[in-house]
């Protein structure tokens, strides 16, 4: 499993993380279970044209990490790129053969008329056809050189895969540092690959639940800053926010409609916690469920048609789901004795969850068409699953030592990555939509 | 037995339940009920309050005397279950009695949970069992103005190893006074 290569990897990246100029809060990133039907891919160093001075790390390198992150490709060390051709016409097919490299991308970056960003000019070019796939032109501005990348990547993702990149997405994290009176919390936003994270609120007081609205430019959380639960909506990029709910007991577990107009949430103003819907325009809320238990962590299906939610109605914590247009809730897990905060596939034919067992908490994934559940995670306490919004992976929650570090596993378990936040105890990851 | 002998018996059985509970309050069987139930006037001859003094206008002197149940704030509670337990009844009720009988009195009911489980489900385990504590105090005849309830599930733990002994420290109820 762990070989050489991806040794050397993880020591490149610790590298990349050592002299990047933002060492504050990183997170490194680990394989810990790889796919030996990886796609060999060599995503040689673009030509720097530009008039400014070139990033420490190159557009190529970031391209081949995240590529090299999805599990489902092989890159080529830079080391062993015995040739680095910057068009078609000079590259040596016979040499990429020799290396076994299926795919090549080659490419050059140069500034953006108007000297307002730069253009990623690449192609991706197939070594036994010598055709090329991919011909394009990806413009960034003048700070967006990794988000470009990511973008590359995604393209090439895509090409390969049939499937969506998202790698150009981003993902929230609750992260807490400090002991006692000096404990802080605070809610971080960074791109998926875990670089440039951004502390969008802090607060002495615990916060939880992320959840991002569908155009991925506000989350809404829990804070307990006034001393109970209150849910916040925050613009990500503006900062500006706005309290959404503090009534008497739990604000909870907020989540947005796909369409962005509701919110489904956690309210116990009733004396127990009940599932209420409501209209983020005019504040209007609707009571969902009705039962003396615990009922919580909604999420929505994809066509807005359920809502998803975890109750102990039946004496254990299960998912059950309720038509939003109200009616009786209907159990959906049968198996097991703890199923809780459930995350839906954009394509809504999985769900998934963390199962519990004894003192074993586990990520697994119900597949709705079979009714067959999956545990794709070792344990212990895995939680807080967030399907990626191309349906590829879900990021969730996990333990080492008593620290809270991030993870990620492809849908069929087969790839692994821990994401390490250096510093504090990470938990509750929510993965963007796909920004446009 | 004479007044001296009591007196060390009572300590003897103080020192037990407060060693107890700083290592392992799951073990905690020793019933506080039972030093409840002793005639305990004849210790008071010095200037503090008995410790049984749960009403009177001196009896918020006790919540500093470790011989007094109202010096203990803490409830601790079985996994995903939010029932009281026999062994701390007693404690709830010196409290109960206290809040009934004091009216400028407030009390807020913190309620938390172990780390197993998810966090939103845990603000739900948590509230439930600050609403049963909550509930006893209302059978007691403290007012609802008096009471009040925050969960705050497995975010605040006060003691972060993963295993049963940490676990059951952390499954609990606060009995906070924010106002005597």
């Amino acid at each position: 499993m762990m070989m050489t290569k991806p040794m050397k990897k993880i020591f490149f990246i610790l590298i990349v993380l050592l002299v990047s100029p933002l060492a504050q809060a990183k997170l490194e990133i680990q394989i810990i279970q790889g796919n030996a039907s990886a796609l060999p891919i060599a995503v040689i160093p673009m030509q720097w044209r530009s008039s400014d001075p070139r990033p420490l790390t190159g557009v190529a390198e970031v391209v081949s990490s995240d590529l090299y992150r999805s599990g489902l490709f092989d890159p080529l060390d830079e080391q062993d790129m015995v040739d680095r051709p910057v068009d078609a016409e000079s590259v040596r097919f016979g040499t990429w053969r020799l290396l076994k490299v299926d795919y090549l991308v080659i490419g050059h970056v140069k500034d953006a008329p108007g000297n307002t960003g730069y253009e990623i000019v690449y192609q991706l070019i197939d070594v036994h056809t010598q055709e090329a796939l991919l011909s394009q032109i990806t413009t960034v501005g003048l700070g967006d050189l990794r988000f470009g990348a990511h973008r590359v990547a995604d393209a090439i993702y895509e090409k390969l895969t049939g499937v969506a990149g998202a790698f150009s997405t981003r993902i929230a994290y609750i992260s807490s540092t400090g002991e006692g009176k000096e404990l802080n919390y605070q809610l971080f936003v960074a791109d998926a690959d875990g670089f440039n994270p951004q502390a969008v609120v802090g607060s002495p007081e615990p916060l939880l639940s992320p959840s991002w609205s569908p155009d991925g430019q506000r989350l809404a959380y829990v804070s307990f800053e006034k001393g109970n639960s209150a849910i916040y909506v925050q613009n990500v990029s503006t900062g500006q926010r706005e309290l959404v709910s503090s009534g008497k007991g739990i604000n909870g577990a907020p989540a947005f409609s796909p369409d962005g107009r509701f919110m489904a949430m956690t309210l116990s103003s009733s004396g127990n916690p009940e599932i209420y819907v409501r209209e983020l325009a005019t504040g209007q809320k609707r009571q969902l469920t009705q039962h003396w238990a615990i009922d919580t962590e909604a999420s929505w299906s994809p066509d807005s048609q359920w809502i998803y939610f975890t109750s102990d109605r039946g004496g254990k914590p299960q998912i059950y789901r309720v038509a939003t247009s109200g009616g009786k809730p209907t159990r959906v897990t049968l198996e097991g004795d703890y199923n809780a905060r459930s995350s839906i596939s954009p394509d809504g034919t999985r769900i998934a969850m963390a199962h519990g067992r004894g003192n074993e908490y586990r990520i697994a994934v119900l597949d709705t068409d079979t009714g067959r559940m999956r545990i794709l995670t070792p344990g212990v306490l895995d939680e807080s699953p967030s399907f990626a919004p191309n349906g590829s992976m879900i990021l969730y929650a996990t333990r080492e030592g008593p620290r809270g570090v991030l993870s990620a596993v492809s849908v069929d378990g087969n790839v692994r990555q821990r994401l390490i936040l250096t510093e504090g105890d990470v938990r509750e990851p929510a993965w963007s939509p796909v920004i446009r | 037995m004479n007044t001296t002998w009591r007196f060390l018996l009572a300590l003897v059985i103080t020192v037990a339940i407060s060693a107890c509970k700083t290592t392992e309050p799951v073990t905690d069987t020793t019933d506080p009920g039972t030093t409840d139930t002793k005639p305990a006037t004849d210790v008071t001859t010095s200037a503090a309050p008995d410790p049984r003094d749960y009403t009177s206008n001196r009896a918020a002197e006790n919540f500093d005397n470790p011989e007094s149940l109202l010096s203990k704030r803490v409830i601790y509670f079985d996994f995903d279950k939010s029932e009281v337990r026999s062994e701390y009844r007693a404690i709830v009720a010196a409290h109960a009695a206290y809040v009934s009988s004091h009216g400028s009195a407030r009390v807020t009911l913190e309620g938390h949970a172990d780390e197993r489980g998810t966090r939103e489900y845990n603000l739900g385990l948590g509230e439930r069992r600050g609403n049963a504590v909550s509930g006893l105090f209302s059978a007691a005849g403290a007012m609802g103005s008096q009471l009040d309830t925050v969960s705050y599930g497995e975010e605040r733990p006060v003691c972060r190893v993963s295993d049963d002994s940490c676990w059951s420290q952390n499954r609990r109820v606060e009995i906070v006074y924010t106002a005597r």
